[in-house]
């Protein structure tokens, strides 16, 4: 599979699908993301590395207006998803994240059935009409996480009551059932076992096919696998961005070496 | 302290454990051991006289309380004689209208004389007056009602149950004895002696008292006929009014306060304004209702509509304050999940914050309800402690009508001379208490039935 994905990448895709323009967020008086500028590649794997606390998950919550329920917290710079700010006054923060999805660090799904919770997305944003095809994106969706022949005998039991990594997957067919453009993954990988690690890998790399995927990760290796772009945050900065096999094999800032060789994080 | 923050001194070395048998328990071990049986002896302690206390409220109450489901019946055969109640002779109902009660009265009693000289009883002393007494004033307005429903009984002798006097219903719940009849202007020796004649002879039967939950009150000297229906009927208006004022007000301010309002001053000054209403004696309220509702908007007095709008305030803080708990002890991660799907605020409130917060809120609501069944005080204020003998109409004209209250009529009942009365509002106690015992298991219920859900 390592060796697929490294004749895949070759085949980069250069359409852009989300840029970011000197991107400050403050929390308060806390300055936790410093001008970041970086250009997101459609149908492409982009990781995010780096120590604990230097900001990934802030910048993945930019994408997604995330960060808007916090009171303290505040972004400035520009954000564009094809071209469009997001933080625009005219932009329904509610529009744009039925068009980027998310799937939390911690598996989070509703105190509803499996089928419930896959048909939520569509039913608030009308994806389907009527029942038959409702049923179909649920299957889809189930099948796309890997899940359906998990579940596909106990759809109306609770989601909540699957272990771990089938709630984890199952957030992630939560995920796609709306049909977003991007999908946003915050360590969607540090609840599983090794199994569901690399289910949930081969998951992303079918998703790239349709979507433009964005990863945070703690895991070196799993950005390697996964990924065709990574990029390097450090203390709220973004050090480094470029092609994966280039950050592994030839990091050009002295903190990306250290942090990769296990120096500092 | 500073031995740590010097750095010329060595930290000394925590003292080793001394290694012996784990067989035997050490010193510190006995210590601690016995600091917790004594912990625990203290709680089990206090549980103890919590449940004695309870025991012996419970039991005081039903033993006093008991009576008033029980009352005292005469049974004897009345002759409805044609030239009292129908002096004309025409049956004409609207003739008949004119005759008082106070005639029937007479009925009553000359049936009375007339068992007794059938029976062949003989009691030394027997006075006029103690025939006239023995029936309830209440007695002779319900065979008026009987006879006026069905003229057809006009010239018949019936077979009646006559409510007694509570002077006689007394003598059988223990409260009156032949020593006390002696003392007792509203009883004599004679009159005891006749009741239990009359019990021998099977004219006298204590039994079920329905009347007691049905009728309203009554007067001073009609104690064996006051009931409790009005108060019941006030109380489940005001609640109604209650639940549907305070619970969507409470439920929509609280969801407002905890997932729309930006968090700032303003929004603390009025947190802090809740909890302290909360805690705001509830006479206060009744101060409030009677200058706001009574003097200010002019709506009459002593009515469920005063009442439920007071009691309204008073529930709302407590309504408030437990729905916000219910709703901040939803995790936030669903709320993460719902708006990471491209839910709106509302929806991710609507849709799976109120749900999973729901039996938190009706747990709220239903104490908050079960506290206003019980208040007492601010009802006094706005006048619901009036006399009030005809029900309430049904709503939501009823609203509008003199009503009483549960509490309000048990604090009623201990300020009366009749000892009949104080028995009686033991038992208006254990109602409100029977009352809030199904609220609270309500509460339970409807707890458990949502939360089993997943
Ligand atoms: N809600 C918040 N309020 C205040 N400060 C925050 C908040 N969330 C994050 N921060 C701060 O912002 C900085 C970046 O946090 P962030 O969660 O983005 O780190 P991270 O890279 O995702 O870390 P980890 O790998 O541990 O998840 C941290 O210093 C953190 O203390
Ligand atoms: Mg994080």
């Amino acid at each position: 599979m390592n060796d697929m994905s490294l004749v895949e990448r070759r085949l980069v895709q250069d359409e852009i699908k989300i840029t970011a323009r000197d991107v400050q967020v403050f929390y308060g008086e806390k300055h936790a993301i410093k001008d970041v500028n970086v250009d997101i590649l459609d149908k492409t794997v982009t990781a995010f590395i780096g120590p604990s606390g230097c900001g990934k998950s802030t910048f993945l919550r930019c994408i997604n207006r995330m960060n808007d329920t916090i009171d303290i917290c505040r972004v400035e710079g520009r954000i564009a998803l094809d071209g469009e700010d997001i933080y625009d006054r005219r932009v329904d923060p509610v529009q744009l994240r039925a068009k980027v999805g998310m799937v939390f660090q911690k598996p989070n799904p509703f105190p509803k059935s499996i089928y419930d919770n896959v048909a939520y997305g569509p039913r608030i944003h009308g994806l389907a009409r009527g029942r038959a095809e409702l049923d179909e994106i649920v299957e889809k969706s189930l099948r796309g996480a890997a899940l359906w022949n998990e579940v596909k005998d106990r759809l109306q039991e609770p989601g909540t009551g699957l272990s771990g990594g089938q709630q984890q997957r199952l957030c992630i067919a939560r995920a796609v059932a709306t049909a977003p453009e991007v999908l946003l993954m915050d360590e969607p990988c540090s609840a599983l076992d090794p199994i569901a690690t690399s289910q949930v890998e081969e998951l992303i790399d079918q998703l790239r096919q349709e979507f433009s995927v964005v990863i945070v990760t703690h895991s070196m290796q799993q950005a390697a696998r996964v990924s065709q772009k990574t990029a390097f945050f450090h203390l709220g900065n973004l050090v480094e961005y470029g092609e994966t096999d280039d950050i592994f094999t030839n990091p050009q800032d002295p903190r990306t070496e250290s942090y990769i060789s296990g120096r500092i994080g | 302290m500073t031995d740590a923050t010097d750095p010329g001194t060595i930290p000394a070395q925590p003292a080793r454990h001394t290694s012996g048998s784990l067989l035997t328990a050490s010193a510190r071990t006995k210590r601690r051991n016995a600091a917790e049986a004594r912990f625990k002896a203290y709680g089990i302690a206090a549980i103890a006289i919590a449940v004695l206390a309870l025991c012996f409220l419970m039991s005081s109450i039903v033993r006093d309380g008991a009576g008033a489901f029980r009352q005292t019946y005469a049974s004897i055969p009345v002759t409805v004689s044609a030239e009292v109640v129908d002096p004309k002779g025409n049956r004409d109902p609207a003739e008949m209208a004119k005759v008082i009660s106070l005639s029937y009265g007479k009925l009553l009693d000359d049936s009375l004389k007339a068992w007794i000289a059938a029976e062949n009883i003989r009691i030394e002393g027997l006075s006029d007056a103690d025939t006239k007494s023995f029936f309830s004033g209440e007695a002779p307005a319900r065979l008026r009602n009987m006879v006026l429903a069905d003229p057809e009984l006009v010239g018949q002798t019936v077979e009646m149950t006559a409510l007694t006097s509570s002077r006689i219903d007394g003598m059988f719940k223990g409260r009156v004895t032949e020593e006390t009849a002696a003392l007792d202007s509203k009883t004599s020796v004679a009159q005891f002696r006749l009741a239990q004649a009359m019990k021998e002879n099977g004219a006298l039967v204590t039994k079920f008292n329905g009347d007691f939950i049905t009728k309203p009150d009554a007067s001073d000297n009609r104690a064996e006929a006051a009931g409790i229906g009005v108060a019941i009927l006030g109380s489940f208006y005001m609640m109604l009014i209650v639940l549907i004022l305070a619970l969507p007000i409470g439920v929509a301010a609280s969801i407002y306060l905890e997932e729309f309002a930006p968090k700032n001053r303003l929004t603390d000054v009025i947190e802090v304004n809740i909890a302290n209403l909360a805690a705001v004696p509830s006479i206060v309220f009744g101060i409030l209702g009677l200058a706001a509702f009574i003097n200010f908007v002019g709506l009459p007095r002593s009515t469920p509509v005063v009442g439920g709008l007071v009691l309204t305030l008073m529930t709302l803080p407590t309504i408030i304050i437990s729905t916000r708990a219910a709703l901040k002890s939803v995790p936030p991660s669903i709320r993460d999940a719902a708006l990471g799907v491209g839910a709106s605020r509302m929806q991710t409130v609507f849709h799976h914050v109120l749900p999973l917060a729901m039996p938190g809120i009706l747990t709220g609501t239903i104490i908050g309800l079960a506290q206003a069944l019980g208040e007492t005080a601010p009802l006094l204020l706005i006048g619901m402690v009036a006399f009030v003998t005809t029900f309430p109409a049904a709503p939501p004209e009823g609203f509008f009508d003199p009503a009483s209250a549960l509490p309000v009529q048990v604090y009623n009942w201990t300020q009366r001379a009749d000892p009949a009365f104080s028995e009686r509002a033991s038992g208006a106690i254990i109602v409100l208490l029977i009352f809030l015992l199904c609220m609270n298991l309500l509460a339970i219920f409807l707890r458990r039935r949502f939360e089993r859900r997943w």
